[in-house]
Formats: C-alpha cells, structure tokens, sequence
C-alpha cells in the first residue's frame, strides 16, 4: 500500500514541477534586487527576472497538468507473487 | 587564475546543489518503483511517449555535444545546422516508423538481442562486447570532459570534479535503474534548455537581433558563406569542405541512420515505453525538439564568433570549444549563471547515465545471462545490473584519466566506434527487409563492414590516404562500410543455409504479427513524422 502511493508520487511531472517553482522563486527573487552592474552585463535585460518568471510558469504548468491529469492507479500487483524480487 | 573562470556566488552554488540533491531523490524514489530486472533495465516497460521522447533527445544532448555543435557553429556556420535538419529528424523519423515494430513488436531487450534472434550468437557477442567496451570508454570521455570544464569555470580540481560526477551517477542508476536515468533526462532536459536560453537572449540583445548577428557574421572571415546550408554544396568550396552528395548521403543516410536507429543507448528510451504507439513516437516526439535545438547551441556559437575577440585560436581559452563557457562568463548575471552552469553539468550527466545504463543492460542480458549464468533467478540479474553500473562507472574513472594523458584521444575514441554504427546499420536494414539473408552473413557484414571503415580510419590517420578534413574521412568511412556490409550479405547468403520462417516471425519485414499491431497505430507515428520531415525542410528555406 505504502508502496503504491510512493509510485503515485514519484511523478515525473512533480519532479519537474517542484525543481522549476523552487529555481523560479530564487530567480526571480535575484532578478528583483539586481543591481547595475549585473544589468550592464545582461546588455539591460533584466534576465534574472525573465527567467525567473519563466521557470517558475513552468514549474507551475507541470504541477497543474498532473493535478488535472493524475497517474493512473498501478495494476493491482503484490510484491509477494514474485518470487526473489528485492525488499 | 583561469581566463575562463567564471564569477560564481553563493547563489548559482545554491542551484547547483538542489539540482544534484533532486537528482540523488529521484533515484532513491525510483528504487521503491524497482521489483523486477524489467523496471531495472527497461523501467518495466511503462513510460508514456512524451517522457521517453524527451529522455531519448536528452540521452543524445550530452555536453560533448553542446559544446560542440557551438564550436562548428563558431567555425563552419549555418552549415552546423546540417547536424541537425538532415542528419537526425530523417533518421529519427524512420526509427519511429520503420524499425520501431521490429524492435518494440519482437520485445527484445537490447539491440544485440534482436542480433542474436535474427541472425546468430557470433553476431550478437561481436556487438554486445563491442558496444559495453564503447559505451564505458565514452562514459570515461564524458566524464574527463565534465572534469575539464568544472576545472575551467569554477576552479575545482580534475579529481574532485571527476569522483563527484562518477558518485552522482553511479548512485542514481544503481538505485534507480533506468527510471531514474529517463526521469533524470527528462528534468536535464529542461535545465539545459532554461540554462541555454539566456546566451541565446542576451546574446542577440548584444547584437542587436539575428539580423545585426549576421550582418556582423558577413565581416568575419567566415563571411557570407557561413550563412549558407546548401548554396556553395555544389562543390567542397564551403566552410565545411563537402558536397551536397556526401551531406545527404553521408552525414544524412549512413552516419546519421547508423547512430540513430542501431546505437542501443537511444533505442533503450523507446523500449521503455509503455506500448507499442508509444514506443513508435519515442523518437518522433525526440525529432520536434531536435529542430530548435540550434538556437540554443548553433546561434550562440555565430554569437561567441562576432562577440568573443579572439576566438578561434588554435589552442588555449580561446579555442572554439570554448564558445559557451566564454559567453555565459561575458554574458550571465549571477542567477542564470548558476542555472547555465547547472545546466552543462546536467548535460554531461545525462550524456554518462545514458551510456551507463546502456553498458549495465547489455552486459548483464548479452554477457551475463546468455553466455556466463544462466537461469538464475531475476533478482539475481538486477544484482547483476547494479555491479556492472559500479564497475563500469570505476572502469570509466579509469579511462577518464587515459583521456587526461593524450590531447587528442577523445576524437579518436569517438571516431572509432562510430565505425560500428555504419556496417551495423547495413546489417540490420538488409537483415530486416531480405527475409533470406542467412545468420552468418549477418556475422560477416557486421564484421567486414567494420574492418573496411578501420582499414580507411588507420589509413587516413597514418596520411596513406589524404582527405580535405576528418568530416570527410568519416562519411567515405561509413560508406565504404556500408557498401561493403550489403555486398558480403548478398555474396554469403547463398552458399549458407537460410533461418526458418518460424524462427523470423515478427524479426523481418512482412513476417509475424508486426504488422498487424502495425495497422492499428498507423496514423499517428507516420503524420507526426511527416510533420517533423516537413517542418525540418522549411526551416531550411530561410538559410538555403
């Protein structure tokens, strides 16, 4: 049991997700306080802030898309009826 | 104090420390999804298409590859862009549509596998030795290449850079098999596109936009010519020295069909998949990617080549080589620095997991389980799997250091075993669509193809024969192959005894249920890979 909700975790989208709102966040926090000179190597774009942004988007897209579209239930398959499988 | 080295803060350590921290967590949840040497070799055969398609790019976007498709791109021009368009999405696109019934429809678990069925033992143990001796020497490559650049842009020693990208590897694949290597190269692939993209945009910024980026590129001395793809192919007066002949059908059919549709590290990703549609859109879901890929990895390079002065010295910081590093050290604030940075260490990675997951498949099915044990139950072979990733990845450690002590053997390494790839390719395609091709001329292709394309590479490399630049070398080399592998089938098959169609069913074309599975998926692979064909011929257009 224990171990199937582990599989409904180990989403790959939600891997995904969490990286990009985690690398967002930081991001977009480094764009807000950049200062001039990190703006005049940037050739004025405030980058940190676009990226940001973008990643955090992202991050929120994967997120949404598996709560919309959750991973199906595993087939019903006990670890037991195989014999010699590790754990 | 390197010139290369990159001003780095607190900040761009942190992301790169969540990334390897994400990367360690996947691989200990992948390990409680693992029950049987099927999720460990083949992520029990249960990946939507969308997830293999990206692993399968992500397994070919290795930093070798970044870093080196912006090189040619800084030294050959729009004509890079040849890598991509014509030899990878035809190639792709006929994986997925073509070869994928065979492969996924007949459930083998390895390319040589599908050797071994289709042709005979001999054959399967030449490729199965010969490609888990590649694909470690290559994971060795990668990670003496990854230690160079850590070395370079942060200052950390070969050592230190060269066991932690070994230990980050090796932990995830050991725990998590290949599902920790495809979810790992699916999150890769879009931190090396987000750590790209920022070259790509502030570049152009700098610039002022492609068209002030090609009006600069036209004061270079690689001039209007590096803004071409087909004009100047009529001859070998082009920035890449070959003719329009030796791209389509050198680079575009036999290197190209050769890697993409026989090189088991990328076929693998569609094996995974969970059935046989999504298995056939694997690579065709790769393709769409593939197409822009240039503007991260082509345009910087034009980029680094009008920007970066000095570029393009012989040897030093300021070789082609080095077009990324030397724009993300110009161009990135802190932040998307730290993201780049991640991103080129993801790509490096991603580059070793797929070789090593690759390696531990084949040698523990190829090797292991048909010629040394057999019959031991399956826990015993995901034991296997798992020794064989740790002795791979410390036999790689080895030959990272071999690579340290010659400047150039990373080429030549490369260039070797791409020699197998075209006779192979010959094997397969004839093997596949001439049901009467007997098992040992399978054997005699493989082998012969691949002692031709060797004789030309040692003759070319001892100056026996000359050619205008190694491009050239490889596309005689891998059609020499591949004429010699299809003309010793049809010399040996007749005096050898020919397979029963029982023992081809569904293993060549028009045999077995293949096709019959085959009707029911039809309409999407074969639309969506027209797309992708269509879509790779009008990007062409712009830059004819």
């Amino acid at each position: 049991m224990a171990q199937r909700k582990l599989a409904r975790l180990f989403d790959v989208r939600r891997v995904i997700g969490g990286l990009f709102v985690v690398y967002g966040v930081i991001v977009t926090l480094i764009g807000f306080f950049d200062d001039s000179a990190e703006l005049e190597k940037a050739q004025g774009v405030r980058i940190n802030l676009w990226m940001g942004l973008g990643m955090l988007a992202l991050g929120l897209l994967m997120l949404l898309w598996l709560r919309l579209n959750p991973p199906p239930e595993p087939p019903e398959e006990d670890a037991e009826v195989r014999p010699g499988a590790p754990e | 104090m390197s010139g290369l080295r990159l001003d780095v803060g607190f900040v761009d350590y942190l992301i790169l420390a969540i990334y390897f921290v994400t990367v360690l967590g996947v691989g200990f949840a992948a390990r409680r999804a693992i029950k049987s040497s099927a999720d460990f070799f083949l992520s029990g055969r249960s990946m939507p298409a969308w997830v293999t398609g990206l692993a399968f790019i992500s397994a070919n976007l290795g930093a070798l590859e970044i870093v080196g498709m912006a090189a040619n791109g800084a030294q050959y021009g729009l004509m890079t862009l040849h890598y991509y368009w014509i030899g990878a999405i035809p190639a792709m696109v006929f994986l997925g549509i073509v070869m994928m019934p065979f492969y996924y429809g007949s459930k083998v678990r390895s390319v040589p596998e599908f050797l071994r069925l289709r042709f005979n033992r001999p054959t399967h143990l030449f490729n199965a030795v010969s490609f888990a001796v590649a694909q470690v020497l290559i994971a060795g490559v990668n990670l003496y290449a990854l230690a160079l650049i850590l070395q370079a842009l942060l200052g950390w020693q070969l050592w230190t850079s060269i066991v932690v990208g070994a230990v980050i590897v090796l932990s995830y694949i050991v725990l998590g098999g290949l599902s920790a290597a495809i979810y790992n190269e699916v999150l890769q692939f879009f931190v090396i596109v987000a750590g790209l993209l920022p070259i790509t945009i502030i570049g152009l910024v700098k610039v002022g936009g492609i068209d002030g980026l090609f009006e600069k590129v036209r004061q270079t001395p690689l001039g209007e010519a590096g803004l071409h793809t087909w004009a100047d192919t009529g001859g070998t007066d082009n920035p890449l020295g070959a003719s329009w002949i030796g791209i389509v059908f050198g680079l575009g059919f036999v290197l190209s069909f050769g890697y993409w549709t026989t090189n088991f590290a990328e076929v693998q990703r569609a094996l995974s998949a969970k059935d046989m549609s999504a298995a056939r859109r694997t690579p065709i879901i790769g393709a769409f990617p593939k197409l822009l890929i240039p503007a991260v990895t082509v345009i910087p390079g034009l980029i680094a080549l009008v920007t970066v002065q000095g570029l393009g010295a012989p040897d030093g910081d300021m070789t082609y080589n080095n077009a990324i590093p030397l724009l993300m050290r110009d161009l990135l604030p802190n932040g998307v620095l730290g993201v780049a940075v991640t991103g080129l260490v993801a790509s490096f990675m991603a580059g070793m997991a797929a070789n090593v997951s690759g390696f531990n498949t084949v040698f523990t099915y190829d090797i292991w389980q048909t010629y040394i044990r057999k019959d031991r139950d399956d826990a015993y072979y995901v034991r296997v799997g798992r020794i064989a990733t740790v002795a791979g990845i410390i036999v790689g450690i080895g030959t990272a250091f071999i690579a340290a002590g010659f400047d150039n053997i990373m080429n030549y390494i490369q260039a070797l075993f791409s020699l197998f790839n075209a006779p192979l390719f010959a094997t397969f395609i004839v093997g596949m669509f001439w049901k009467r091709m007997s098992a040992w001329a399978g054997f005699w292709s493989l082998f012969l193809g691949f002692l031709a394309a060797f004789t030309l590479y040692i003759l070319h490399l001892t100056e026996v024969l000359k050619f205008n630049s190694d491009l050239e070398q490889s596309f005689w080399g891998a059609g020499l192959a591949f004429v010699t592998a299809v003309v010793v089938a049809a010399i040996i098959t007749p005096f050898t005894p020919r397979k029963t169609d029982e023992e081809l069913r569904g293993l060549v074309y028009g045999s077995g249920d293949a096709l019959v599975a085959d009707r029911v998926w039809w309409r999407n692979p074969v639309l969506l890979g027209v797309i992708a064909v269509v879509l790779a011929f009008l990007l062409y257009i712009p830059v004819w």
